[in-house]
């Protein structure tokens, strides 16, 4: 009856294209190693190329990003090979320095800001929303496989195609949006050119892109809690919100509590959505910690590796503290994921 | 046995995986040994617009083949905007960079700081140097070497649409002060906006910058001048014909808002340069090219400033065909080349033979840009020139979506700058 929420085709198709994926810390018991490689060395030796090659794809970016940002190397000092040429690399260890520009100075934090309201809200609308549509087919009303196919499509869509249609959407002089609103007299919204309304607007866009997978995974939850309980309770006199309030969401917990960290971590890190709406614009406005980690590394000249390497570490911490505090959290109330 | 299989199994997926690692870089061999005769791949990668430049340029590009027959010209369009970057990441990794690239000015130097440019000096591409314009060799020469040869030399005035100002009765405006009241005349005749400003890109700034008398900084003084009173300035200048209503700006896909505005005649003016007039007469309103006037841009407190630009052909030091690659950037900036590309584009030669023929000087877009190249403000041909901007446009853009007052955004745009220059005032 468990719900399949299989996180990678789900990355997929919501448009983030980063690979993801960090171990969770298999700790190895000494006595237990020797035994189980002599009973299961043939696993042992299947396992070892994917071992290998999450080492090389994961583990060496992951330990060099953490060397770099110890370093002051930027574009003109690292090693490079041009053509027949090879420049060696002349960057040094500075230690903490990095860290300490980043958590002094007041563009990590105020950019940290505006990336927790984008997480929190973007999760929050995008469960609500998700619970409320699971629920509605959950039921069985006339053409309900319609309005499923329908509720998905966000997600078949690969995600830059929908950006990018979004963007004409926002375009403010020929987007839809504006023309369909001068239809009703109003005048035309700054959708992407206002910072208040451009935090708006990736809002919104990251929020149509993830309610097809929290309602498919809501929906596969509520169709797993039994239906003699909601009987019992209506014989009860139980109304539709207690019915709601005490079956339906304590039901739903270990569906629920395992899509909201999942997505918390992808909206804090949905560089997709923000970067080819509006590239952090206007100004810095709408700028989250990976998008800007970007910019540092890939926008501004001369490249400056060992700040974006700083940023990208301080993303991973925060994502994995979280993650410890929610799981602490979870295991007092009783939840184990 | 069993075992056997599986092992040969897992041998023969990693074969082929590696192999299909090492394919990617088709390198393509040859060059010119011995005879004389030139032969291989020239891969040239054109930052021109798409549906309009590109096409010129694509064939006279492949024309190249008829004076080399064995040399085969690989022709590859890159966005503008995204060409500086894909070249550092191919050029730092060593393997998919082009042979030869058509660079802005200020990337010039900063790919030679870099070391991703071949030196040029005594190779076949410098073929008669004295013919080109001064102004346009400027940002081709680092460290006392020649990193590139000059393209196509530019710089910005207004295209004004004729029609609109007849129907409005103004005249072209000379300075700020009669660009807003032009504006406020044409909105209240036509209903239409005055002038379109690009709001997310600071190279759209520098006309009203050097307006003011002010300049991002100044190289022979190594001080930075964006945050000094002029700098102040140009930013309330803009700020004010934005919130005056004299111009409409936008902080995202700013040139295609420009183009698509001015092309349907919804706005009056824009400010642009030769590169956008191909494109420009393909617009329902210009179909009838004699609609499109062009002037230059309105003067601020301190005088009528334009910035210089163009863009250079620079040989990757990386290039399997060097000396093909000569040949090419020899021949793509030739008199012939040259005067092919300014009759179809209207783009500026950069050579000041090619002035002198009846096809470039019977041209009125060519006609009038000459001038204003001429007086052009030249930008500073540092390796960190092309730096100045990222910076400048987020404050640019802050500035005028309210996020941050003129003085704040100039203060700040002159930190960023100290911390880029090391050592400048």
């Amino acid at each position: 009856m468990a719900v399949d929420t299989s996180s990678q085709s789900v990355a997929k198709a919501a448009g983030e294209d980063v690979a993801r994926g960090r171990s969770r810390g298999t700790g190895n018991r000494q006595g237990a190693v020797k035994r189980s490689l002599s009973t299961h060395w043939y696993a042992w030796a299947m396992v070892a190329p994917v071992v290998i090659v999450i080492g090389v794809i994961i583990g060496y970016p992951l330990v060099r990003g953490i060397w770099l940002s110890l370093t002051d190397a930027n574009e003109r000092n690292v090693e490079r090979s041009i053509g027949v040429n090879h420049i060696p690399a002349t960057y040094e260890f500075v230690g903490v320095d990095n860290y300490v520009d980043a958590l002094t100075g007041n563009q990590f934090l105020s950019t940290l800001g505006w990336t927790l309201v984008w997480t929190v809200s973007c999760v929050s609308v995008t469960f609500a929303l998700g619970l409320g549509l699971a629920n509605l087919l959950n039921r069985r009303i006339a053409g309900r496989s319609v309005y499923r196919m329908l509720l998905i499509l966000p997600w078949a869509v690969p995600g830059f195609v929908s950006v990018f249609a979004w963007r004409f959407l926002y375009n403010e002089d020929n987007g839809l949006l504006n023309k369909i609103l001068a239809g009703g007299g109003i005048d035309a919204v700054p959708w992407l050119n206002d910072p208040t309304w451009a935090k708006f607007s990736v809002i919104a866009v990251n929020v149509w892109l993830g309610v097809p997978f929290m309602m498919v995974a809501l929906l596969g939850g509520l169709q797993s809690i039994p239906g003699e309980l909601y009987e019992a309770a209506e014989m009860d006199g139980a109304g539709a919100l207690q019915r709601f309030r005490h079956i339906t969401l304590p039901g739903l917990r270990s569906v629920s509590t395992t899509v909201i960290l999942l997505s918390t971590i992808w909206t804090f890190n949905m560089f997709p959505v923000i970067f080819l709406l509006t590239r952090g614009g206007p100004g810095e406005a709408t700028q989250i910690l990976v998008t800007q980690a970007y910019k540092f590394s890939f926008e501004i000249s001369p490249r400056d590796y060992a700040q974006s390497s700083t940023w990208g570490v301080l993303i991973l911490i925060l994502l994995m503290v979280f993650a410890a505090v929610y799981r602490r959290v979870l295991r007092k109330q009783g939840e184990v994921w | 046995m069993r075992r056997g299989i599986a092992a040969t199994a897992l041998v023969a997926a990693l074969g082929v995986s590696l192999a299909a690692c090492g394919s990617g870089d088709g390198s393509t061999g040859g060059g010119s040994k011995g005879s004389g005769e030139l032969s291989g791949t020239v891969t040239w990668w054109d930052t021109s617009t798409v549906g309009s430049e590109d096409k010129v340029f694509k064939k006279l590009a492949e024309d190249f083949t008829k004076k080399h027959p064995k040399v085969t010209v690989k022709y590859v369009n890159v966005p503008f905007g995204d060409a500086q970057n894909k070249f550092k990441n191919a050029a730092q990794s060593g393997s998919g960079a082009p042979d030869v690239i058509r660079s802005e000015v200020a990337w010039t130097p900063d790919f030679a700081n870099l070391g991703y440019l071949a030196p040029l000096d005594g190779t076949a591409a410098l073929k008669d140097q004295d013919d080109f314009l001064k102004q346009a060799a400027a940002s081709t020469k680092y460290d006392g070497k020649t990193y590139a040869v000059p393209q196509v030399i530019d710089s910005m005035g207004v295209f004004y649409n004729k029609k609109i100002f007849k129907e409005a009765g103004v005249e072209v405006p000379k300075t700020i002060d009669e660009l807003k009241s032009v504006s406020a005349k044409i909105k209240q005749k036509t209903g239409k906006t005055g002038l379109y400003l690009r709001g997310d890109d600071a190279y759209w700034f520098l006309s009203f910058l050097y307006g003011e008398g002010g300049d991002m900084v100044n190289a022979e003084t190594k001080t930075v001048s964006i945050d000094n009173p002029a700098g102040v300035k140009a930013f309330k200048t803009v700020k004010d014909l934005v919130d005056s209503g004299a111009a409409k700006t936008d902080a995202t896909d700013g040139w295609n808002n420009m183009q698509t505005a001015f092309k349907d005649g919804k706005v009056a003016m824009m400010i642009n340069g030769p590169w956008a007039v191909a494109d420009t007469y393909a617009g329902k309103e210009f179909a009838d090219k004699a609609n499109l006037g062009i002037a230059p841009v309105p003067a601020g407190s301190a005088g009528q400033g334009a910035p210089q630009g163009g863009h250079n052909l620079a040989v990757y030091a990386g290039s399997k065909n060097l000396d093909a690659s000569y040949a090419f950037v020899e021949y793509m900036s030739s008199p012939e080349v040259q005067t092919q590309v300014a009759k179809e584009l209207s783009l500026l030669p950069t050579r000041s033979s090619v002035y002198g023929k009846s096809d470039v000087a019977m041209n009125e877009m060519i006609t009038f840009f000459k001038p204003v190249v001429d007086k052009a403000v030249e930008r500073p041909w540092i390796p960190e020139g092309g730096s100045l901007f990222a910076p400048l446009v987020t404050e640019y853009t802050k500035v005028l979506t309210n996020q941050t007052t003129p003085e704040q955004g100039a203060k700040t745009a002159g930190e960023s700058y100290r911390k880029l220059l090391k050592d400048w005032k």
